[in-house]
């Protein structure tokens, strides 16, 4: 028999960054919130404290901060032809655990998304004709607009500290930032970090190349900065462990950093961490949340009845909650019936490399997460798509997280991976090379999706999330359109040799490589309940007292990291449940 | 960080000690290519807890081939690369802690990793296992730790590219979750055993866990300057 405890208000599963806003969001509005989070409880001091945090083996090996695969993790296959096997070992995305979840580990990217990735279907279908969207792409418009998220972008980002430089302020461009970026209604909370040189060679290049580079908006602190809740940040110092760890500075912005010191204070905001979320409970016509199952630390089947659920987890495990808890129906490729699992997408990226003798020292092991250089002039509108053969742009980028030797030294091309030839090729590289990265759009396909695997089950009995996901020609001609561009800008800056990973015509998905964290969709927004699981409030069409804010909710992926919408959202949802949904619980939009 | 270096532990001190004969013969011997490396030699003294003897043999002089003492920079032996190996399969990680390990257990395309039924620590051993096998039929019952270098790193090769078959085992596998250890072992934090006196991380100029550049990002024109400092606060 479960162990029940008292009813709240609400129950929020997963406290990263979606789980912390919301908490304090609706803490705010007096509600009463427990928050059950898989993982431990971390914080700044002890757990990213130097100089243990800093262990690479730990750090990116053993991956202290990242989720056991050995517990949950999802199984793979390219198509739905195939039989899907396990995502055994860590390799092409890296969820987190623990208090923070993904925004203790993250780089600090903090990007707005731009006003033409908001209704992408229709820009697409007026600029180049009905039909040009191939057969099979199921991208679709977000059903909200910029202007709606605004406000909300801002707040997140005064929450982070961002670093920056707005391009275009109140509607009129100002020198330094992005030209073509919606209009921001504030500059950015903090001024752009120092550059490193790869970043400064990065201004250099696009010059040359006609490009309008910026900096990249970064929620790793130029300056001390406190932010509205009374957060404090300090100063980055390059340490060079970003990705992978929590910041051991107090300067990455982090759920732990910029939101828990508040609601680790409130009475009514209680924090369960080990807390396994098995599945959210249902009435009789699957159309009422009661709370959800958890097991607690000791693995005691656990019932907390709640008015309000909100699936707070990274993108992918909220979409797997969904599956089976039975919220909203299936999505099934062949019938194009059903939503949840429905136009998962992902993120396109392709590095090249820069090989430079001894004389210049680029020192990658000095590093900010979200520091660095980019450019919209091949993004959004900027990008021809009739011309370009393909739809949804990306960013080329300098971004240096800081490197050591244990997560690996790119050589140059020709240097063999063992022997007295790979220790020179190591030691010349170490220092004198570094690297700049094509992030791509990724669109959604009929063919791309998520469901529950037949055979696989996690350490808790249940279904793995599978994924049938493949690379589709539209994204391999973007990576080799980018990655093109990108290597002829480098040739400005004449390295000594040069090395760029485009797709090639036919490649399959490889999951054993690191690309991107960014895995979107699943649980999509839309206007539509037939062909997406959430409304614009990011609640469930299906189960109105179920929310479910995070990536999973990207129709397809931009291209620029997710955090800074997934934020935006958050809030905007946010707003929704503290002035519409707690005075008439209930459906935010009625069709 | 201060740049005040601590007084180095009992220990360490102890360590370095005992290392410094074993950096001369390890130097001394790089250019004999054609010795088998004696086993138990250039490993500081350090006695396997994971590792059999044969198993221990066979890692020494697999090591020593992956990254070979040279004027470039010390190599495996002398970094204690053996040791930290062997310290590593003795963790959870080794284990299969972190990775998925429930089958059924079927064969799936490259792009999806390794699908057997084995953690790290047990591929080393079934593989090494399998090739000292192998060796032992092609080259009149010796196992690999007594071959030739040559014959070594022909055969390390093909275990590279997966044209060496072996039972039970893909060679391919084996091969990269070695070099991954063997890289590991060599640019660790010292603590985990290798990376003696931190000297892979001079040979390339990692200043190791300083974490803090706030001074030297915009620095262009000078190399960087300070030595390394590791986990417990010493100086390279």
């Amino acid at each position: 028999m479960a162990v029940v405890k008292p009813k709240v208000d609400a129950v929020i599963v997963g406290m990263g960054w979606t789980g912390a806003i919301m908490a304090k969001e609706l803490t705010d509005a007096g509600l009463r919130v427990v928050a059950l989070e898989r993982g431990p409880d971390r914080d700044t001091q002890p757990d990213f404290a130097y100089p243990r945090v800093v262990d690479e083996l730990e750090g990116s090996v053993h991956r202290k901060f990242l989720q056991s695969l050995a517990k949950e993790t999802i199984t793979a296959r390219h198509s739905v032809k195939d039989t899907a096997v396990p995502y055994r070992q860590m390799g092409s995305f890296k969820p987190g655990t623990g208090v923070g979840g993904a925004g203790t580990h993250w780089s600090g990217c903090h990007f707005r998304a731009l006003r033409e990735d908001f209704n992408l279907r229709s820009n697409l279908r007026q600029r180049y004709g009905t039909k040009f969207i191939p057969e099979g792409m199921t991208i679709a418009d977000f059903p909200v607009t910029y202007e709606d998220l605004e406000p909300h972008f801002d707040h997140f980002e005064y929450v982070c500290g961002t670093s920056g430089k707005a391009g275009v302020l109140n509607g009129a461009r100002i020198p330094g930032g992005n030209p073509f970026e919606a209009s921001r209604s504030r500059e950015f909370p903090l001024p752009p970090n120092r550059n490193y040189l790869g970043a400064e060679l990065f201004y250099k290049a696009a010059r040359e190349m006609g490009y309008s580079a910026y900096p990249i908006p970064a929620s790793n602190a130029s300056a001390p900065y406190v932010n509205p809740y009374g957060c404090q940040m300090g100063p980055c110092n390059f340490c060079g462990f970003c990705s992978d760890y929590g910041c051991l500075n107090y300067s990455k912005a982090s759920p732990n950093v910029s939101i828990l010191p508040v609601l680790r204070l409130r009475k009514e905001f209680e924090l369960r961490a080990h807390a396994q979320v098995l599945r959210v409970n249902l009435d009789k016509e699957r159309a009422h949340a009661t709370g959800v199952t958890y097991l607690d630390a000791e693995g005691k089947e656990t019932e907390q009845p709640a008015d309000l659920v909100l699936l707070c987890a990274f993108s992918l495990f909220n979409v797997h909650l969904m599956l089976l808890s039975g919220i909203g129906k299936p999505y099934d490729p062949v019938a194009g019936t059903g939503t949840v699992g429905r136009n998962y997408s992902y993120q396109n990226l392709n590095r090249v490399t820069l090989f430079f003798d001894q004389s210049v020292q680029a020192n990658g092991f000095i590093g900010i997460g979200g520091g660095g250089a980019t450019f919209d002039d091949l993004n959004g509108n900027q990008l021809d798509s009739a011309r370009a053969g393909f739809v949804g742009g990306g960013v080329i980028w300098a971004r240096q997280p800081g490197s050591g030797p244990i997560r690996g030294i790119t050589t140059a091309p020709g240097v063999p991976n063992w022997g007295s030839a790979w220790k020179q090729g190591v030691k010349d590289a170490f220092r004198h090379s570094f690297y700049y990265e094509v992030q791509g759009a990724c669109m959604s396909y009929r063919s791309n999706y998520l469901d529950l695997d037949p055979t696989y089950r996690d350490a808790f009995g249940r279904p793995l999330l599978r994924m049938t996901f493949d690379w589709n020609d539209n994204e391999i001609r973007a990576s080799q359109f980018l990655v093109r561009k990108a290597l002829d800008m480098c040739k400005v800056l004449n390295p000594k040799a040069l090395s760029g990973d485009a797709k090639k015509a036919g490649e399959h998905y490889d999951i054993t490589r690191y690309q991107s964290t960014h895995t979107c969709g699943g649980a999509i927004m839309g206007s539509d309940p037939k062909t997406s699981a959430l409304n614009r409030y990011l609640q469930s069409w299906d189960v109105p007292n179920v929310f479910a804010p995070g990536a999973n909710a990207f129709p397809q992926n931009n291209g620029y990291n997710p955090t800074g919408m997934v934020g935006a959202l958050t809030y905007w949802a946010a707003r929704a449940i503290r002035e519409q949904y707690i005075k008439s619980p209930g459906a935010l939009v009625h069709m | 960080m201060s740049d005040k270096a601590p007084s180095p532990s009992r220990r360490r001190l102890f360590k370095s000690l005992s290392l410094a004969p074993i950096a001369i013969a390890a130097a001394g011997c790089a250019r004999e290519a054609d010795k088998p490396a004696a086993p138990g030699a250039a490993a500081g003294g350090y006695r396997p807890a994971f590792f059999s003897a044969a198993e221990w043999a066979f890692i020494l002089a697999a090591c020593d081939r992956l990254i070979p003492a040279d004027p470039i920079g010390p190599g495996a032996l002398q970094a204690g690369v053996p040791e930290f190996i062997d310290r590593h399969m003795q963790t959870p990680y080794a284990s299969g802690d972190i990775w998925y390990m429930q089958g059924p257990f079927i064969e799936a395309a490259p792009q999806f990793g390794y699908q057997g039924r084995l953690p790290v620590r047990d591929i080393l051993r079934v593989a090494i296992k399998g090739i000292d096998a192998h060796c032992a039929r092609h080259f009149n019952g010796k196992n690999f730790a007594q071959l030739d270098h040559a014959d070594q790193e022909t055969l390390l090769k093909s275990a590279e590219t997966g044209k060496l078959e072996l039972e039970n085992i893909s060679s391919r596998e084996f091969f990269n979750q070695l070099l991954n250890e063997t890289r590991m072992g060599y640019f660790c934090d010292p603590r985990h055993g290798g990376n003696k006196d931190m000297a892979a991380w001079k040979m390339i100029g990692y200043p190791g866990m300083r974490a803090d550049y706030a001074n030297w990002v915009e620095v262009r024109d000078q190399p960087y300057p300070l030595p390394p400092v590791d986990l417990a606060g010493k100086r390279g």
